[in-house]
């Protein structure tokens, strides 16, 4: 039997408000016990966390691992590392793979080779046929093979119809459809948030009418359908709104939002002399929108944050705006960012049980996993981390392939210290155990 | 003389009105050179220079070309099409490639709005942007201003509007900036749906009607109506535009006498701008052609001059 051992940490687990210091015991990958001043085992791994703070492994939900067809931005296993790296026992990845992964094989193809890496990889499949938004995918036999979730995301379903046909039929398989919110024609291959910053730059603007059309759409499909819906990258105010009052009427819809969407606006394209590293779709949005994003974030509208860890390499960034792909990469800075908004209190609710809601709890609930939790008898899936810790923002010491992040040299305070994964350790004082 | 205390030429919204007067001043000075017999001086003798031309271009190209030959520099240009551009090799190999050869200064012209601050950034030779997609096209807003400037003497105060397609425009943005931080009061005019978003943060008036807009104008800038507006759905065709919103005598019937008439070149005859206009005495249309050589000339010597000898 293996024995893991972890003493004197603050224990936070938002599956049931827990939050005070104690000692965990893992017993062969499975939490055994949870408790205040409990008798160390005699034998087995110790971890003291006096001092940090141990949370139930941390999700992110929208990751792009770029495995089959583009490895050399980033593959199934540097997108794992990049993950435990960044405090993340889990991610589920996006299906816009090359070919796209729309059927049962290449769902397995991503278990199998993520059978030994350092972070769990939840596959999900695409809605429709090689994305092409035209017939649906194998969505049951996806699901018998493990899909989390189907998701077309990096284009919408376009077509209304097609996106009935997919929510009704996924609600039968109690399948999550995840959907990416922009109508092509109103975003008119835009490259930045349409406002008074794209005027000046003289780049085409998205504007976010774009997504909030779609959504919109969506929302009133799903009210027909029935099924549940959940929201990709949401990132304006008035998608925020209307998810409110969606919610409000009871649909069941979940919603997630990036940290650079909650950080960054279109602002930082002008002060940053166009860097590509702030081109991303969803773009970077105004003031206004961000703050009625974390508005959202905590007040529940929104139900997770994810990266959309969007790999690309750096050959393909360095070029003229309109020529680089759309994409920040975030594995590696999801937390640490979100863990420095906690301690700088600049958004004074945002306190850590909600960021561990947000990056733990809430996303394993939405795509109904094993995890998200510290309960007795749940999978030992972990992550510890100290808010003092100090962290720069380096992307040439990361683990994934990438470096496209516009928050380079960033220096913030929180980083994670270890990834547990199955009582296993994966990441140790951020450096990767195998 | 001073100098320009800055690496490259950009834009027109990051410079001041020092620095835009410093130019206008030394372009007086240049166009008194090319007014001579003999267009010549020494001045960039030995000093090399690149002409890189990702989009067509006649005048803005020639114009420069000519600057550099008259200050004895020595001067390369290659176009798009003809370079390396159609072999896939990216900006920043192509330039860095010729800056190896000794060039100091990049001229460009490309489609993409920001290309010259990303090449600005990548290279240590000196970059004046001749247009970047719709952006800016900073050494039109000059010539501009020179030739406002060299008829009426000043430009505080002046009002200046510009008609037509100023969302896509890089010339109307130069223009927007430059005349505002020398004093003037400049407003658009044009279709709603030519217009950028949240105009307001230029700072300047809007009118839908072109008599409302010139009716106690100083000058009036028509711009260039691209054909493929009107493909995207921008507007329903180019005789509604010209009827709706074309300069013509008619329309500019109650209007100043010195009223002076601007147009950045080609013109489309009969749309944005009639001939009879265009041609006729209130028009300084050749003026602008030629105020962009002195103004060339001016902004090579002020980035090249006298610094690395």
């Amino acid at each position: 039997m293996k024995t893991l051992y972890i003493t004197g940490g603050r224990v936070i687990d938002p599956s049931r408000n827990y939050d005070q210091t104690a000692d965990l015991l893992i017993e062969d990958g499975i939490i055994k016990k949870v408790e205040k001043g409990m008798k160390p085992p005699s034998d087995g791994e110790v971890i003291d966390a006096d001092g940090l703070v141990v949370t139930p492994g941390l999700v992110d939900m929208h990751v792009h691992l770029r495995d089959p067809g583009q490895e050399y931005k980033e593959d199934i296993n540097s997108g794992t590392r990049a993950a435990a790296a960044g405090g993340f026992t889990s991610v589920a990845a996006m299906p816009n793979t090359d070919p796209v992964t729309d059927d049962p094989s290449m769902i397995r193809y991503a278990f199998d080779k993520a059978a030994n890496t350092p972070a769990r990889v939840y596959p999900m499949g695409a809605v429709t046929r090689g994305q092409e938004g035209k017939e649906l995918a194998e969505l049951g036999r996806m699901k018998k093979a493990g899909a989390v979730a189907f998701s077309d995301d990096g284009k919408p379903v376009v077509d209304g119809m097609m996106m009935r046909n997919a929510l009704q039929y996924a609600m039968g398989l109690d399948a999550l459809v995840i959907v990416h919110e922009e109508d092509p024609a109103l975003a008119a291959r835009g490259m930045m948030h349409e406002g008074t910053v794209s005027s000046v730059l003289g780049l085409k603007g998205i504007p976010s009418a774009a997504e909030e059309a779609m959504l919109s759409r969506d929302l009133l499909i799903l009210k027909i359908t029935g099924g549940k819906m959940h929201v990709a990258h949401v990132s304006t105010a008035g998608s925020v709104e209307m998810l409110r009052r969606a919610k409000k009427e009871g649909l069941n819809v979940t919603a997630e939002v990036t940290p650079h969407h909650l950080l960054l606006t279109d602002r930082m394209v002008k002060n940053s002399g166009y860097s590509t590293n702030t081109k991303v779709n969803p773009p970077l949005r105004a003031e206004r929108d961000r703050q009625a994003l974390w508005e959202g974030l905590l007040d529940g509208t929104i139900d997770a944050i994810a990266s959309d860890h969007a790999p690309h390499h750096p050959d393909d960034k360095d070029m003229e705006y309109d020529f680089a792909p759309f994409g920040i990469a975030g594995l590696e800075t999801t937390l640490p960012l979100m863990l420095d908004e906690v301690n700088s209190e600049r958004v004074k609710e945002f306190t850590l049980p909600v960021l561990v809601d947000r990056l733990s709890t809430g996303p394993a609930r939405i795509l109904q996993l094993d995890s998200g939790t510290l309960k007795e008898g749940s999978t030992a899936d972990l992550t510890i981390l100290d808010l003092n810790r100090s962290y720069i923002v380096d992307p040439d010491s990361w683990h994934s392939k990438s470096r496209n992040t516009p928050f380079a040299g960033r220096r913030l305070l929180g980083a994670p210290v270890y990834t547990i994964v199955g009582g296993r350790v994966t990441m140790k004082e951020g450096v990767l155990t195998e | 003389m001073q100098t320009l205390r800055r690496k490259d030429i950009l834009g027109l919204e990051e410079m001041s009105a020092e620095e835009i007067t410093l130019i206008l001043e030394t372009a007086r000075s240049m166009r008194e050179i090319m007014q001579r017999k003999i267009k010549k001086v020494p001045t960039l003798r030995g000093r090399s220079v690149l002409n890189l031309f990702y989009e067509p271009s006649t005048r803005t190209k020639a114009s420069f070309e000519l600057a550099q030959k008259y200050m004895s520099s020595d001067a390369v240009s290659v176009a798009g099409t003809s370079s390396s551009l159609v072999k896939g090799e990216t900006l920043k190999d192509t330039v860095r490639n010729v800056e190896v050869m000794g060039v100091e200064c990049v001229i460009m012209r490309h489609p993409v709005s920001g290309s010259a601050h990303y090449l600005a950034r990548n290279v240590e030779a000196s970059v004046i942007n001749a247009g970047d997609g719709m952006h800016e096209h900073p050494t039109q807003g000059l010539l501009d201003m020179f030739t406002i400037f060299e008829n009426k003497g000043r430009l505080e105060e002046l009002k200046v509007v510009i008609v037509g397609d100023i969302r896509h425009s890089r010339v109307a943005r130069s223009n927007l900036w430059g005349l505002q931080k020398m004093g003037a009061e400049v407003a658009v005019a044009g279709p709603p749906t030519l217009m950028p978003p949240d105009l307001d943060v230029f700072g300047v008036k809007h009118f839908t009607s072109i008599e409302e807009a010139v009716a106690d104008a100083d000058v009036v800038m028509a711009l260039r109506l691209q054909k493929e507006r009107q493909e995207s759905g921008f507007f329903p065709s180019m005789r509604e535009y010209a009827e709706t919103y074309g300069l013509n005598a008619r329309r500019l019937e109650h209007t100043k006498e010195d009223l002076l008439i601007m147009h950045p070149g080609p013109i489309n005859r009969g749309i944005e701008l009639s001939s009879d206009l265009a041609d006729g005495p209130r028009s300084v249309i050749m003026d602008q052609v030629a105020a962009g050589v002195a103004v060339r000339m001016a902004l090579l010597y002020l980035l090249l001059g006298g610094t690395k000898e």
